[in-house]
């Protein structure tokens, strides 16, 4: 494949704003690429005729590509619309781009797969913010070569000296944006002027149409020159067979090729490269296999076969761009899903460096990500992963960060390089584990969590559950969400991504006091789900119960312990849970405390109950 | 334009191998795949991806086929001869209760009985066997109201098209988590042309329908289309008359709601030759709509345009 002399497949976007002529530009390349057929072109006759009475028999190409303007007049969704056509030398697809900044994720879309750009500029006006922007998120989805269209010279009498200037500025502020090829051209998109054909117009333009420029384009992205392939499928019909199915993302490898299976350590050889058509000798770049390997060892979905002589690096913490996508805000040290590759592990935003403004690439402070906005990171993962650095391979350097409540795709991600600390920390091994800890004790180690709006009765509850349990010779500790406040989360306020950090760390504290052998009680509002959930994976299923406390918002109000709720309804407080900040009420707790008409001492009662029947179930029974 | 002016082979490499992966995503990420089978020129290039993906295995899904009582005979001849290779099995599933009301596209029109036929009748079979992704071969060039579906497209309990909920896609990292309920439509064909299809039906020797092939059939010209006349429930209007003529089919649905087109191309060359040549769209031929009010609807829709 790569040794064809053909060239492949070329995928680009164009960008642009409002009215530089995009549509027009597009429609007339379709057209003159001769892929626009006969019944669309009577159609878009007929059309243009109806639109502009005064035109005479003048097409509007801008017709041919409308979908974009229908959705804007709609007020719906503006998204990326993808074309197809081809000439006698190439095949191409066009991802049509909205140029509006409240866009970019879905330009970002179109620039993830595309290698070139047409980054498109009106004569008459010039380099705009705008077309700093799209150079910038081309850039940053890792577009190196941009084609400059600047239109309408027909507005600006074809002067030479006009595209001349247009056309130096560009050139210096795609350096700077690291966009390494840079091809200019004049041309008036209704009369297809440059665009299929040179231009009778601009005599003194003597290079290549547009047409011309996009079929010479050179199609390979940028990509790491060894060989990667992330497994996505383990083929194994019968006991004859194993194989290892996936896209190659970078490199050759070859029948008898040494390789490393990643994040592991495992060396084997490739025995055969099996595909439909028959084994093949070696495969490249872009080719769907099958790899079959001379010995047995553990591989699944997820690792990465690679070169064994120069094996990928390996890390669980990583410098990055972040394309925020998501309608919530990104919140630092929440848990997101991470898929890189074919691998999905848990991951989290450790420190917000900064943002960038996609206008003018200032970096400017930040503790939150919105919609839209780039920011670069410091990004934790719970496990290693195999990953190149994005400017060298896309499939192993981009990545994805999934919400776990809604699964939403909420950001895009551009790995930069490793961070050294995973390498120089390791985990100490200490003989004296929880397992001794706990039978010196004569307990089953537990951590029961309490969530629930503020006088809900968690700390009532919670208190009295441990009296009876200390009654019956438990060893516990009470972690209360106030009175961590005054000590380990002193620096905590009460802002979402705060909300985030304080369950974090008590989640934390408390996992330690289990490794202790203790039965811990944590009473926490612990607002959003995200965050219990987090802090339940960090314990085995058996060692974690959560406990809700279910007291209706009317009721916490009317207790008002603290006189909370009354200076949250005059405005002297703000973020207060259940007035101006979200209760995310469990949807499966393990103990479902409703408070309505039972005393504090019945309800804690219940989760003595529970917690004795699972000590019975395990130690005693 | 002339065949010459066809895109060269390695670009169909480049879609045969994006497919593969889209299809191997989908059988590692979904507990209950299937792969809806149309029977059509992309259902076959579909079934032949979905053997390459996973040879030497067997494809790890099912085909299910949406029988709306009204495809050609041949079809359901063509579909017979898969089921028979084999390696994959072919679930087939009729709305009985539109059997039952004795839907047709004749007596009902074109929009209740694809409703009822097609549409509720492939929720039906989905909510049946629980399946939580399906393959289809829709692509993004058929119309332009297409060429934003996503490859991977989200569907709620109701089997809902939510445009709200529609998650971006980045490379090729696609975003498969699900809740319980909640499906996906996957289209691995996205990025194919109808000239890709055939291009790739010739390079892989895959056999289709022969109705896709010029030859003398017995038609009736109808609101403007060529029906043919495949079966005895087919009834002729006062003024119409069955002649034979050299026809063949673009694409392939419900008999009395396709239209064929005159045509000589009767080998994969010619047809691709014509296509180059006539460049005509490839849905011209489908669903002619016999709904009178359905028709007046839009005629009502002109009208106010
Ligand atoms: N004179 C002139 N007008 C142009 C040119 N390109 C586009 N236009 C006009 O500029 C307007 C906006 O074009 P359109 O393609 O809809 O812009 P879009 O919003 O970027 O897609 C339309 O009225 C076009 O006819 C050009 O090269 N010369």
């Amino acid at each position: 494949m790569t040794a064809s002399t053909a060239p492949g497949l070329l995928r680009f976007i164009t960008c642009g704003s409002v009215d530089d002529g995009k549509s027009t530009l597009l429609g007339r390349l379709l057209y003159d690429a001769g892929t626009v057929p006969d019944d669309q072109l009577a159609a878009l006759a007929r059309d243009s005729r109806r639109l502009h009475a005064d035109a005479g028999d003048a097409l509007d190409f801008a017709l041919l590509t409308d979908g974009l303007d229908a959705e804007r007049e709609q007020g719906i969704t503006i998204d990326v619309a993808y074309r197809y056509f081809h000439t006698a030398r190439r095949s191409f697809i066009v991802a049509d781009c909205p140029g509006h900044e409240q866009y970019t994720r879905n330009m970002a879309t179109g620039a993830s797969n595309a290698e070139l750009a047409v980054v498109l500029v009106d004569a008459r006006k010039g380099l705009l913010p705008q077309t700093r922007r799209h150079t910038y998120i081309c850039s940053l989805l890792g577009i190196r070569q941009v084609v400059l269209a600047v239109n309408k010279m027909d507005l600006v009498d074809c002067d030479e000296a006009v595209y001349r200037e247009i056309s130096e500025a560009y050139r210096a502020l795609a350096q700077t944006l690291g966009i390494t090829s840079v091809a200019c051209l004049p041309v008036i998109a209704p009369g297809g002027d440059n665009v299929g054909a040179r231009s009778a117009r601009m005599p003194w333009y003597r290079g290549p149409s547009l047409l011309e420029l996009l079929e010479a384009a050179d199609a390979a992205p940028t990509r790491a020159a060894d060989f990667r392939m992330p497994v996505q499928w383990v083929n194994r019909p019968d006991q004859s067979f194993r194989g290892y199915a996936g896209t190659i993302c970078g490199g050759r490898v070859a029948r008898g090729d040494e390789v490393v299976v990643q994040p592991g350590v495992q060396h084997a050889r490739i025995e055969r490269i099996v595909t439909a058509d028959g084994d093949l000798d070696s495969a490249g770049d872009g080719q769907a296999v099958t790899l079959c390997l001379d010995r047995e060892i553990d591989v699944s979905r997820g690792d990465v076969i690679a070169d064994a002589r120069h094996p990928a690096p390996v890390a669980d913490q990583f410098a990055c761009h972040l394309l925020w996508l998501g309608d919530a805000a990104l919140l630092p040290n929440r848990t997101y899903w991470l898929k890189l590759g074919t691998r999905t592990v848990n991951a989290r935003v450790m420190s917000l460096k900064h943002k960038v403004d996609v206008n003018s690439q200032a970096k400017l402070a930040a503790r939150q990500l919105v919609l839209n906005e780039v920011g670069y990171c410091t990004l934790g993962l719970d496990d290693e992963v195999a990953f190149e650095a994005y400017a060298d391979n896309r499939t192993l350097g981009g990545f994805i960060l999934i919400d776990r409540q809604s699964n939403a795709t909420v950001a895009c991600g551009m790995l930069d390089f490793a961070l050294g600390r995973s390498a120089n920390v390791h985990w100490q091994h200490v003989d004296i584990d929880k397992s001794v800890r706990a039978a010196s004790k004569g307990q089953q180690p537990l951590c029961l969590w309490f969530t629930g709006l503020s006088g809900a009765g968690k700390s009532t509850i919670a208190n009295l559950v441990e009296r009876r349990l200390h009654a019956l010779g438990c060893h516990t500790y009470l972690l209360d969400g106030d009175n961590v406040r005054h000590g380990i989360n002193k620096d905590l306020g009460f802002t979402p991504e705060d909300r985030v950090e304080n369950i974090r760390r008590i989640a934390e504290v408390a996992h330690l006091m289990v490794d202790a052998g203790l039965i811990v009680l944590v009473s926490a509002i612990s607002p959003y789900r995200s965050e219990r959930q987090s802090a339940r994976e960090l314990f085995a299923a058996a060692e974690f119960m959560e406990v809700f406390v279910d007291t209706p918002l009317e009721e916490c109000e009317r207790r008002d312990p603290k006189g909370l709720y009354r200076k949250a309804r005059a405005g002297t407080i703000r973020n207060f849970t259940g007035i101006d900040a979200p209760y995310e009420r469990p949807a499966a707790p393990d103990i479902h405390l409703l408070s309505g008409g039972q005393h504090a001492e019945q309800l804690a009662e219940q989760v003595v109950a529970r917690v004795l029947a699972g000590i019975d179930g395990t130690i005693h029974g | 334009m002339s065949t010459d002016n066809a895109p060269t082979h390695s670009h169909l490499d480049d879609l045969e191998a994006e497919s593969i992966h889209i299809f191997r995503e989908v059988a590692a990420s979904f507990r209950h795949p299937v792969m809806l089978y149309s029977i059509g020129k992309d259902s076959s290039v579909l079934l032949h991806l979905l053997r390459k993906a996973f040879h030497p295995a067997r494809p790890p899904m099912p085909l299910l086929h949406v029988d709306t009582t009204w495809k050609f005979r041949e079809m359901i001849a063509f579909r017979e001869r898969v089921a028979a290779a084999g390696d994959v099995q072919v679930l087939v599933h009729i709305n009985q209760d539109g059997v039952r009301q004795g839907i047709s596209p004749l007596t009902h029109g074109a929009t209740v009985h694809t409703d009822v036929m097609k549409t509720q009748a492939l929720k039906q079979a989905l909510d049946q066997y629980g399946f939580d992704a399906a393959i289809g071969g829709a692509r993004r060039d058929e119309e332009k109201s297409r060429a934003k579906e996503r490859i991977f497209s989200f569907r709620n309990a109701q089997h809902r098209w939510d445009p709200k909920r529609q998650r971006p896609e980045f490379w090729h990292t696609f975003n498969t988590h699900i809740r319980k309920g909640e499906s996906v439509r996957v289209f691995p064909l996205s990025n194919w042309t109808e000239m890709d299809v055939w291009l790739y039906i010739r390079r892989e020797n895959i056999p289709v329908v022969p109705l896709y092939f010029a030859r003398p059939r017995p038609v009736v010209a109808r609101d403007g289309a060529l029906i043919m006349v495949d079966d005895e429930r087919f009834t002729l209007r006062e003024d119409e008359a069955v002649e034979m003529r050299e026809v063949r089919f673009r694409t392939l649905g419900c008999y009395p709601l396709t239209g064929a087109v005159e045509s000589s191309a009767d080998t994969l060359d010619k047809i691709i030759r014509e296509m180059a040549d006539s460049r005509s769209s490839e849905r011209q031929g489908r669903v002619i709509d016999h709904d009178p009010t359905a028709s007046m609807e839009r005629k009502k829709q002109e009208g106010y345009f």
